[in-house]
């Protein structure tokens, strides 16, 4: 197989045949801003907020298959007004209250918020769901008001785990991520899956139980760094 | 949480459905809906027994029951009523309608009653605008709906009929073609040279057979046929990535989910030209080289259900289906019909397919596009009811006769459904280029004010461009053409549309799930009177994030109605903004922000709480 070369933003990079876009833009350390996409599980291209402008089209960059020659624009004032709108949209649709939430400073809502520079409240309205929230398990609490649907869990659980705790239910506004059972405890999930381990969910509606505030706001993940970081860093090296 | 106790002879009906259907999960939605139909609602349990018995896990199940709306979480009545919310409908009278089935039933519309007899919803458009107020009672239809009619259904109904026996006495004696059109008017206004004149028999499959498969795809290809469902893509080319592919599997999928709100075109033809629609679909098969086939019907058209069956048993008798079809070694193709269960994304190719497989009806990534990669990862062709039939005729007269008709880049003739305020609402088979004017004078819309052509995905025009072509290059169309008069509420008619919108959006991607529902409430509020004139910018710039970023042409249309309006009609807007007063937002009401403080705090007003001293 022949690699080939196509640009982001001016930079010339290279991919392989069967990568998409961000794959190949991740191997070359440049950040594509993604929530729905988490390395290792199955692209989606749900979330929208991966939007790049390839060949003039808009598309999702995680499942966008790169192409030689093709011309990708990526940090543009235009992409991320649209990647603003569609991180608003999603805040507003859940209850997102950062300074009582515990995954603050550790949230990639949050984080991506911050990194597009979203500092004031959007002319979106609260739509302030009131699901229950789900703390039948003894290990592991279930607060979907704070869910933005990427199904990071769904597949986590499905393909690395092999279980199938999660999975979407509903339509349109009101679908949302649901248990394999009555709830969650009436599945098989435990606290020890990858679905539930702290890099799947990125905000805080997987919740582990007794093991809230274990690093102090100000010592988080993104308390240090951009979210994206650590693919951007990959070029300096 | 909540355990319905299900008994060992239900489980084991329900596994029964299940064998019915091998056990198979990419026949969940047939499983499901043997089951609503029987049950009449799928508890928990019962979605663990289908699990079960399919290989899947329950939310899996779960997941495509709360996706359908026909399918029920919650016990349903034995006659499940379900009314026909559209906006033409509305104007029609449904108010009046629904009204009399609540006062007649004793329930609201949304509740079960308490003996289990009757349920009473809404729901969108199911295709019948040219007759409206309509409703289905189970799986029959009715139409023309008026208050007095209500009252007497529910009697007959009350008294032990079941709805078939509303349609006629002699139901169950008559053959289902009667039975279709004594429940539904076809409205054919004006019949065409191509579909709705006379046409003779599988001529157009004879000829075929007799070329070679890519002949019949250069025919396809040289006589200008572009999709019929809405989006215009070239048939033949369609036909010729699928045939080019190297899998040894391939699926012809016809697309009878016709769903736009104002579309009912290929409902006459399924009632009408059902032969039609099959030999296109077999010259489809011969082309592109596929044995199976599937023709997903929308569940709103489940009265057509018999009648398809029928033509589908016919054909196979006659060796027109199943193997060595008119006598060709080797030249096998049948069809399986797939019962959709009310979503309107499965008229969306790649959500149609999904829903064929048994799963929610969420459009697929694209690419890889269906006609390399489709029904369970094969090369499918997916083509809408009047581009098989069109097919059919082509390969029977020729490409040049239907390249000749019509206009440069939009060839042939095309069925146009007229609703709402005209004289003659119905079916027109025309040939591209009419103006919508000329098609208003047909219909005897003199009364026009708005037209919305290709429903609310398409585009409302006002009276100065009445003169605008129905072509694929100006006002294209699925077929929708709905007439509004100067006393209807564009607002109204938006809101509506935004609605329904919101109501079908499938919710996988961020933009449509969630934009829609803020494109409603702003729209709401104009028709609140409470916009301020930066909204208007708002709806613009909404708009375009949510069209450029969603995942489907849902998403890629659903501003529409909104959009076209602003352009089109835009004094309507600016007679409703208010520059803000006093600097305070008019949305602001500093009565009810604080309303639900005042409870906690037990400080009541004398004059914002209605209920004071109650």
């Amino acid at each position: 197989m022949t690699r080939f070369t196509f640009q982001i933003d001016g930079v010339e990079i290279t991919a392989e045949p069967g990568q998409t876009i961000m794959e190949a833009a991740d191997e070359a350390g440049i950040y594509i801003p993604r929530l729905c996409d988490h390395e290792g599980l199955r692209h989606q291209g749900g979330c929208r907020v991966c939007t790049v402008k390839a060949g003039g089209r808009s598309v999702a960059a995680c499942t966008q298959p790169a192409a030689p020659d093709l011309t990708v624009e990526n940090e543009t004032p235009h992409i991320n007004k649209l990647r603003r709108d569609l991180v608003g949209m999603l805040f507003n649709e859940g209850n997102h209250l950062c300074p009582i939430c515990e995954a603050s400073g550790n949230c990639e809502l949050q984080a991506m918020a911050y990194r597009l520079g979203m500092t004031e409240p959007t002319k979106f309205p609260y739509l302030e769901p009131c699901r229950p929230l789900d703390a039948s398990h003894p290990d592991i609490a279930l607060d979907t008001n704070r869910c933005i649907s990427c199904g990071r869990c769904v597949r986590a659980s499905q393909d690395v785990d092999g279980k199938g705790v999660f999975g979407y239910v509903g339509r349109g506004i009101h679908r949302h991520i649901g248990a394999n059972g009555a709830d969650l405890a009436d599945t098989g999930a435990a606290v020890t899956d990858f679905a539930i381990s702290a890099e799947v969910c990125p905000v805080g509606c997987i919740i582990r139980k007794r093991e809230g505030f274990t690093r102090p706001i100000g010592e988080r993940d993104y308390d240090q760094h951009l979210i994206g970081h650590e693919i951007e860093k990959k070029r300096d090296e | 949480m909540e355990q319905h106790p299900q008994s060992a002879s239900d489980q084991g009906q329900i596994a029964l459905i299940c064998a019915r259907h091998d056990n198979d999960p990419h026949r969940m939605l047939d499983i499901l809906r043997d089951v609503q139909d029987q049950f009449r609602w799928i508890s928990r349990a019962t979605m663990q027994t289908v699990a079960d018995q399919t290989g899947l896990t329950q939310v899996a199940v779960e997941g495509v029951v709360s996706f359908y709306a026909f399918l029920s979480q919650e016990p349903k009545g034995r006659i499940t009523i379900r009314l026909c919310d559209d906006i033409i409908d509305r104007f029609a009278g449904m108010p009046k309608v629904a009204e009399a089935f609540e006062a007649a039933l004793d329930i609201a519309v949304g509740q079960t009653s308490a003996n289990g007899a009757f349920s009473l919803e809404y729901t969108p458009c199911i295709g019948l605008c040219d007759q409206a107020p309509a409703a289905m009672i189970n799986d029959v239809v009715l139409t023309a709906l008026t208050p007095e009619k209500v009252r007497d259904v529910v009697a007959q109904l009350k008294d032990g009929k079941r709805p078939e026996d509303l349609i006629s006495d002699q139901f169950d004696d008559l053959p289902p073609h009667a039975r279709a059109t004594q429940m539904v008017e076809n409205n054919i206004k004006h019949a065409g040279a191509v579909l709705l004149g006379p046409v003779p028999d599988n001529a157009g499959l004879r000829k075929a057979l007799e070329l070679a498969p890519a002949r019949i795809i250069d025919q396809i290809e040289a006589s200008g046929l572009r999709g019929c469902g809405g989006a215009g893509f070239t048939t033949g080319r369609k036909w010729r990535f699928a045939a080019d592919t190297a899998d040894d599997r391939r699926f012809i999928i016809c697309n009878a989910d016709e769903g736009e709100p104002g579309t009912f075109k290929d409902r006459v033809l399924l009632t009408e030209r059902p032969h039609l629609l099959m030999e296109g679909m077999t010259i489809a098969a011969h082309a592109v080289g596929a044995r199976e086939g599937i023709l997903y019907l929308r569940g709103e058209y489940v009265y057509l259900r018999e009648l398809l069956q029928e033509a589908l048993a016919a054909r196979r008798a006659d060796g027109l289906l199943g193997r060595n079809i008119m006598g060709i070694d080797g030249f096998d193709f049948d069809n399986r019909l797939q019962i959709g269960a009310g979503a309107y994304i499965c008229g969306e190719e790649g959500a149609l397919i999904s829903s064929c497989e048994g799963l929610p009806g969420e459009p697929k990534t694209r690419p890889p596009f269906p006609v390399t990669q489709g029904y369970l990862g094969h090369p499918t062709v997916v083509n809408n009811v009047e581009t098989f039939c069109h097919a059919a005729r082509i390969l029977d007269r020729g490409a040049q006769w239907f390249f000749d008709m019509g206009t440069k880049g939009s060839h042939g003739t095309k069925l146009f459904s007229v609703s709402g305020d005209c004289i003659n609402p119905g079916i027109y088979e025309l040939p591209y280029g009419l103006s919508v004017r000329e098609l208003l004078e047909m219909a005897g819309g003199k009364d026009a004010a708005a037209v919305l052509v290709g429903g609310p995905s398409g585009t409302m025009i006002a009276r100065d461009t009445f003169d605008r072509k129905l072509t694929f290059d100006d006002l294209a169309t699925g077929g929708a053409i709905v007439v509004f008069s100067s006393d209807r509420n564009i607002l109204e008619i938006v809101e509506y549309y935004m609605s329904f919108f919101v109501h079908e959006s499938c919710g996988y991607c961020t933009p449509c799930r969630i934009g829609n529902v803020f494109l409603q409430k702003a729209i709401a509020k104009f028709r609140q009177g409470l916009a301020n004139p930066t909204d208007i910018a708002y709806l613009r710039d909404l708009s375009a994030t949510i069209i450029e970023t969603s995942r489907c042409g849902l998403g890629m249309t659903s501003p529409n109605p909104i959009l076209s309006t602003l352009d089109n009609f835009p004094l309507v807007y600016s007679a409703m903004v208010k520059p803000p007063q006093d600097r305070l937002r008019a949305t602001f009401d500093i009565q009810s922000a604080i309303s639900d403080a005042r409870v906690l705090a037990k400080r009541r007003s004398t004059i914002y709480d209605k209920d004071f001293g109650k």
